[in-house]
């Protein structure tokens, strides 16, 4: 990997923490909020990036040979399976529980977030017993 | 710009080392994030361990399903979207109830 794609990739890093912080999504609060159905706000945010993404993913592959950052242009995998729902479904309590999703807890960990920080590396944790030992 | 081939490693951490850069410079500008207030540590642990085992084992987040999923149209995220709103809002609405934060 060059080191002009690996700053590259530390900036689109950087601006999706910068979307999250500026959205108020690395607050777990806001969060729980939206899954009490008590503030819509979220539905915007999320809204908002599938769009963006959506029109990228539609309009790029044909205007682009390949990808800027990577060599070849992948598909969705697609594949239907019973692993998705179960780890979809346990993902869902615990996001229903803290108010933490991945991407935030990490962007929170930059923002000094002590208690998001506890959520961030328990969210390590659980990925290291599923690969471990579930994987 | 020469493109990565197999190198996702570093391509993953790069991504993580800048959005974990980003709420600081977010603040330095000028931007306020309040801080998280919980009583209940031990709860977020937990829940925490249910979000990285449910994600890594589900393949996919609110990030990887939710946004990049839903935009390529993907009908097996878009059930696993399904699922972890319809878990994620019966569990609030139940941690609520009971008098949770």
């Amino acid at each position: 990997m060059s080191p002009s794609i690996f700053v590259a990739t530390i900036l689109t890093g950087a601006l999706c923490g910068f979307g999250l912080a500026l959205s108020t999504l690395v607050r777990p609060e806001a969060v729980l909020a939206f899954l009490r159905l008590q503030d819509f706000g979220l539905l915007f945010v999320m809204g908002g990036a599938i769009a963006v993404t959506m029109a990228t993913y539609q309009l790029a592959p044909r205007i682009l040979t390949r990808p800027v950052f990577r060599l070849a242009f992948d598909t969705a995998p697609g594949e239907l399976n019973r692993r998705k729902v179960v780890g979809a479904a346990i993902f869902g309590i615990g996001w229903g529980i803290c108010g933490v999703c991945p991407s935030p807890a990490l962007a929170a960990l930059g923002a000094g977030d002590f208690t998001v920080g506890i959520a961030a590396v328990a969210i390590f944790a659980g990925a290291y017993v599923q690969g471990r030992w579930f994987g | 710009l020469t493109p990565y081939e197999d190198s996702e490693l570093p391509a993953r951490l790069a991504f993580v080392v800048g959005l974990v850069l980003a709420p600081l410079v977010y603040l330095a500008a000028g931007g306020s994030i309040a801080q998280t207030v919980s009583s209940d540590l031990p709860l977020m642990a937990a829940a925490g361990l249910l979000v990285g085992f449910g994600a890594v084992y589900g393949g996919g987040c609110t990030s990887g399903h939710g946004v990049c999923g839903l935009a390529s149209l993907d009908k097996a995220s878009a059930l696993a979207v399904l699922t972890f709103m319809t878990t994620g809002i019966i569990t609030a609405n139940i941690v609520a109830a009971l008098g949770g934060r």
